[in-house]
């Protein structure tokens, strides 16, 4: 068997003498959807901004293993550095660029795959105009896979809220991960929108081969969708399985209900 | 219809301005006599001018309500004359027939408020960079400009390195200067990172005020020599044209070169900075190497300008680089719109030129031009001409499929 793309071995995060993480362990393998539940405040947020590097995380190890590519320790990267090895994230409040376009949006996504520096912006050379000829194609190819290319030259922050969650998406697949960390990526929408979030996560998995980890409290959503769940409860891992084993399992259901729920049973 | 209401509140607001100009309006010490003058009739046009502006005011914030956000009238007329092929060409050739013929056309001294006014336009735009692209609020920006006056007037005179040569060593010290204050920090930001700056001004400043044996304190550096043009021999009049020439040059290299800066992949990333710093760097920025390109191509424009103002002026001392002259420079970036080149040029223009043509209000000067800047700031909160983003085209085909 192949090494998993994103294993996390005894991850502890501290804040002054709060532990939001607490050894936690955890594997995805490729092609793989993921999600990771838990109630409010169980660091699960916190687990994603170990991961991508926002935080140093205070113990444990972070490794990944991009295709065709060795594995390798990424504690301690920068955001940027993290993203550079091929992992992408969104955030739980949307946080686009709001004053540039859409197309601009995913242009800013393939930053790190592209090379110009100053000298090539001012004399705009063959090499630096053709790679910005290759960057608007592609940026608009991802927004007409996202089927937002009606908006491609509109102001980020104008569009509807829907549309924008999905450019979030969009940008992020612009930095060519194997493995997409999205943090609530249903919060606010309405069924509908729930609905073709769903197909679009699949989508992204099967024809992009991205795998995927995802943060979300829409419990519908999550059964239909992931293939392992894991919960977190006090930045614990209390719980790992398929979306049947953990819809079974007490020690979830009293994580979300509380302890009062062994009385009625 | 004015309503009762409207016409009370306009009564209220007439009452707080004669309560506000009472003092300086209405009593005046005469201090041959002893006397104290009661000038009612002050009080009474202030009460009655007053209370007529209150309705033009109010009528004034009603219609921009009404018209709901902003819409930006002159970013389309600019687009459509860069647009529109048989509009474009007259209206660039007019300009530039204007700025050609503008020392002959006016006098020198006109000519050289110009200059100056030229070179607000290059430190504008190089502040442009780091505040209105990176979003990095600098208030130090003058200690940029201190260090490339100071570069020339000093190399100048130790080594006598002449105007040519200083030009891009003033450029490239300046650009080591914004690297210098860049780097601690790069933590801050907003307010924080304002108060910093400010600082780094002072600091700046106050060397070149107290070291005596480095910079001459502060009876400043005399007789720096003019720029040359292969050794030929000048009167005042020609090398002030001279100047407002070479100035013209490097106010369109800057441009040129800004607005590449601008639509490039480094561009992008400062404005990407500038909206949500955690998400550019999520995005895979390096916001270490962002922000600090951002500082010092800012710095370099603002060494350079330093350069030709020693230049021009061929004395600096100290009391050329405060503080307020980073707040003007900031104003000029602000009042013209963040980010856009065309309203940094227009906003440098104004904020230079209409305190010199004030004068004509003389003592009220800097009133008018204060209450303009309150206007301004309240009707077109995005600056003059505000910042359009890039649309880019694409084929018919593409938007099918």
């Amino acid at each position: 068997m192949t090494a998993p793309v994103l294993a996390v071995k005894k991850l502890s995060m501290t804040f002054g003498g709060l532990q939001a993480i607490n050894r936690l362990d955890m594997d995805i393998h490729a092609g793989e959807i993921v999600a990771l539940i838990g109630p409010n405040g169980a660091g699960k947020t916190t687990f994603f901004n170990c991961v991508t590097g926002i935080y140093t995380p205070t113990e444990g190890d972070i490794l990944i293993t991009p295709p065709q590519k060795k594995t390798q320790r990424i504690n301690g990267l920068k955001p940027n550095q993290v993203t550079e090895r091929g992992m992408a994230r969104t955030f739980q409040n949307v946080r686009l660029f709001q004053n540039m376009t859409v197309l601009e949006n995913v242009m800013i996504g393939r930053h790190c795959r592209l090379s110009a520096g100053i000298a090539g912006a001012i004399f705009r050379g063959r090499s630096t105009r053709m790679e910005e000829e290759q960057v608007v194609k592609d940026s608009y190819a991802i927004l007409e896979k996202l089927t937002l290319t009606k908006f491609v030259n509109e102001l980020a922050a104008n569009l509807p809220y829907g549309a924008q969650r999905r450019l979030e998406i969009a940008r992020a697949m612009a930095t060519e991960p194997f493995l997409l960390l999205l943090d609530e990526p249903a919060a606010g929408m309405n069924p509908q929108e729930t609905k073709e979030l769903d197909d679009l996560i699949v989508w992204i998995r099967d024809t992009e081969n991205i795998s995927i980890l995802l943060i979300e409290h829409d419990m519908k959503l999550v059964m239909s969708l992931s293939d392992r769940i894991f919960v977190m409860d006090y930045g614990k891992k209390i719980a790992q399985g398929t979306p049947e084993e953990i819809k079974s399992n007490p020690v979830v259901i009293k994580a979300y209900l509380g302890e009062e729920f062994d009385a009625f049973t | 219809m004015v309503s009762l209401a409207e016409i009370k509140k306009s009564f209220l607001i007439a009452i707080w301005f004669i309560f506000l100009t009472f003092p300086i309006m209405v009593i005046r010490v005469n201090t041959v006599h002893n006397l104290i003058e009661w000038r009612w009739r002050n009080m009474i046009l202030v009460g009655i001018g007053s209370f007529i502006l209150s309705f033009f005011w109010r009528h004034l914030f009603k219609k921009k309500e009404r018209k709901g956000p902003e819409k930006p009238k002159i970013p389309a007329l600019v687009k459509r004359i860069s647009d529109d092929r048989r509009l474009f060409l007259p209206v660039i050739t007019g300009i530039a027939s204007f700025i050609v013929l503008f020392p002959f056309l006016f006098s020198m001294y006109q000519t050289n408020i110009m200059v100056s006014a030229l070179i607000y336009v290059m430190l504008g735009l190089g502040l442009n960079i780091v505040v209105g692209l990176a979003g990095l609020l600098d208030l130090g920006y003058v200690a940029f400009y201190a260090v490339g006056a100071y570069a020339y007037a000093l190399l100048n005179y130790h080594f006598g390195i002449g105007f040519w040569f200083a030009l891009p060593i003033g450029g490239l010290l300046g650009a080591m200067f914004g690297i210098l204050l860049g780097y601690p920090v790069l933590r801050l930001r907003g307010d924080y990172l304002a108060i910093v700056t400010l600082g780094f001004g002072e600091i700046i400043r106050l060397i070149l005020e107290n070291w005596n044996d480095f910079s001459f304190g502060p009876s400043g550096i005399a007789n720096i020599p003019r720029p040359s043009l292969f050794g030929l021999e000048m009167s005042i009049e020609t090398h002030t044209i001279y100047i407002y020439f070479l100035m013209i040059c490097l106010v369109l290299f800057t441009i040129f070169v800004v607005n590449r800066l601008q639509n490039s992949r480094i561009g992008r990333a400062w404005i990407a900075l500038r909206e949500d710093e955690i998400a550019c760097q999520a995005m895979g920025i390096d916001k270490t190497k962002t922000k600090l390109t951002a500082f010092a191509l800012g710095a370099t424009w603002a060494g350079m300008g330093g350069v030709v103002f020693a230049a021009k002026t061929t004395f600096i001392n100290p009391v050329s680089f405060t503080i307020w002259e980073s707040i003007i420079i900031l104003c000029i970036v602000v009042l013209g719109g963040m980010g856009s080149i065309i309203g940094v040029i227009s906003g440098a223009l104004v904020l230079i030129l209409l305190p010199e043509y004030l004068r004509a209000f003389s003592e009220y000067r800097m009133l008018v031009f204060g209450t303009m800047l309150v206007v301004m700031m309240l009707f077109r909160p995005g600056g003059l001409i505000p910042d359009v983003r890039k649309a880019y085209q694409f084929k018919k085909r593409n938007m099918e499929s």
